[in-house]
């Protein structure tokens, strides 16, 4: 059984726009896009003037999300065909940055995680970075053991995708590494590892 | 008196062995018969000789040998020492910290001679004797705080303060009750203590955070903190898990005495002087259950301790599988006989 209240897990405090920001970035994956669609009544021509909207859609189902972000006429629209690519525009973006810019991300968890080690690496604290969980609870993980990491984990325990043991998806998150911490489940006795349960769905 | 430092294994054919004068120095972490989660703190002051409390930072005679465990483990794993860049001042500080300790406690052992930031460390031994620029990393083979710390018994993690909170920014861990430095370094206080059960609920952690961010320089702070291992093994880590695990399936009814241990954390925390870090030193002991009882109080109080136990303790500390053998052995060690205050042997 997983615990609730997982001290380490950062808390995604929901998207609030920034009315003195001279710049918004916003990274949004998947139903993220909803994230900022949703702030519709903050969504003047002058901030949107001051936007760049980087999306990247989830997965095959096309819902259009695309449409509706480039429909709001942001100074910038860009969309990507993977996470890897969004990340590497969104890190040119805020190379680029100046003072006053604010840095919005929404999709799942491992996005958020992924797009926050871009931000932090670049010298942005976390606490300054509104964030919105949107999508399924996949989780991305990370294996202990060989230190591989696993997107999109949707069952515990899984088998690690690099070094093929059993782990158990422990609730204790790495804001560093952007992603949970997977330990062998079946260490003690090989072989006894039980089922397999969908619990991040 | 010269320590005589013994030749010995912490994996493999496992020969690590306490002398009978090393078990009467053992810190016995229970001053009562039954054990929970407390913020159980006390001054970090000298104690009488023949205790573990006769140097700040002790040294017994297992340095050389854990000195040599630590080097394999770092040779396997060099990820056992990170340190993020802003730490480099708590390094020094560090490094001061643990050369004048150890020189101070035990001078036939260790030497520092500074003249200005010129510093010569003897370290007899390791064989060690290293002339440096204090404050010039390129003077020293490592790391100032990784080159101390391969000369150091016990874990070391600096934390640095500032939010108002602790954060995990550096350290060398290598003899680690199941925990990733690798995983955790970057964390603050509450997030690096997040999957311990019970504690947070209690309010430990919320105390112990307001008491350490007012630690004050030259004050240092210490407690106890414990578990259970099978065979002396100080590299209990969750990366090498799929490597130890299986011990714990290798108890029987009639090798508790020597497979089981009793594992001790003396942790002890110092205000660092230059960057209002704080040193968290957590060092490991390790005694069979053959040795431990021959302090019968010890054998009567840990065996009450494991008794009552809570379970999810039980459970997070691992001790599920050999849990109930080692109480059936250590009751044949208890006659029910009341057991005086405090950790000391009577």
């Amino acid at each position: 059984m997983l615990v609730e209240g997982i001290k380490s897990r950062p808390v995604y405090g929901g998207f609030a726009i920034d009315p003195f920001a001279r710049r918004h970035i916003f990274a949004l994956e998947g139903e993220g896009a909803l994230a900022l669609l949703d702030q519709k009544p903050a969504l003047t021509a002058t901030m949107l003037n001051r936007s760049e909207v980087l999306y990247v859609a989830a997965g095959p189902k096309g819902l259009d999300h695309d449409l509706a972000l480039a429909a709001l006429k942001p100074d910038r629209f860009w969309q990507g065909p993977t996470i890897e690519t969004l990340l590497f525009r969104l890190r040119g973006s805020l190379s680029a940055a100046t003072m006053s810019t604010r840095l919005y991300i929404s999709g799942r968890e491992g996005f958020i995680g992924q797009c926050m080690q871009v931000a932090t690496d670049m010298g942005m604290d976390f606490s300054s970075i509104p964030t919105e969980h949107r999508g399924s609870l996949a989780r991305r993980v990370q294996c202990v053991h060989c230190k591989g990491i696993t997107d999109d984990v949707r069952t515990s325990p899984f088998k690690c995708s690099h070094c093929g043991l059993n782990l158990l998806v422990r609730d204790h998150y790495s804001r560093r590494l952007g992603a949970f911490q997977g330990v062998n489940v079946d260490a003690e006795e090989p072989g006894t590892a039980p089922q397999a349960e969908e619990l991040f769905a | 008196m010269a320590i005589v430092f013994r030749q010995e294994t912490f994996r493999d054919d496992f020969t690590y062995r306490n002398s009978p004068g090393n078990i009467r120095r053992f810190p016995f972490p229970f001053d009562r018969d039954e054990y929970m989660y407390s913020v159980n703190m006390e001054p970090h002051v000298r104690g009488q000789a023949g205790t573990v409390y006769e140097s700040l930072i002790d040294v017994d005679e297992h340095y050389v040998a854990e000195m040599q465990d630590r080097a394999l483990v770092l040779k396997e794993d060099p990820l056992r020492y990170q340190a993020l860049p802003h730490m480099m001042a708590a390094q020094w500080d560090t490094l001061e910290l643990l050369m004048e300790e150890q020189a101070a406690g035990y001078p036939e052992h260790f030497t520092l001679i500074r003249n200005g930031d010129r510093w010569r460390w003897i370290n007899r031994p390791l064989g060690i004797d290293d002339t440096f620029t204090f404050g010039d990393r390129s003077t020293l083979p490592y790391d100032p705080f990784e080159y101390i710390t391969r000369q150091a018994q016990g874990d070391f993690c600096i934390v640095d303060q500032r939010d108002g909170n602790l954060w995990m920014d550096a350290g060398m861990v290598t003899t680690q009750a199941d925990w990733s430095l690798d995983f955790d370094i970057g964390m603050n206080f509450m997030e690096w203590h997040g999957p311990v059960p019970l504690a947070h609920q209690i309010g430990v952690f919320d105390r112990a955070l307001k008491f350490l961010l007012k630690l004050q320089l030259g004050k240092p702070t210490r407690r106890f903190n414990w578990t259970m291992t099978i065979n002396p093994r100080l590299d209990t880590s969750p990366e090498n898990y799929h490597k130890w695990g299986p011990d714990r399936t290798t108890v029987t009814p009639d090798n508790v005495g020597e497979k089981v241990h009793l594992r001790v954390e003396l942790q002890s925390l110092w205000r660092l002087p230059r960057s209002n870090a704080i040193l968290f030193v957590i060092r490991c002991y390790l005694i069979s259950m053959n040795e431990l009882v021959t302090v019968p109080k010890w054998a009567r109080r840990l065996h009450r301790v494991l008794k009552t136990l809570p379970p999810e303790l039980v459970d997070y500390k691992g001790l599920t599988r050999y849990r109930d053998n080692t109480i059936a052995w250590l009751s044949k060690h208890d006659d029910g006989a009341p057991t005086s205050p405090g950790i000391f042997p009577d």
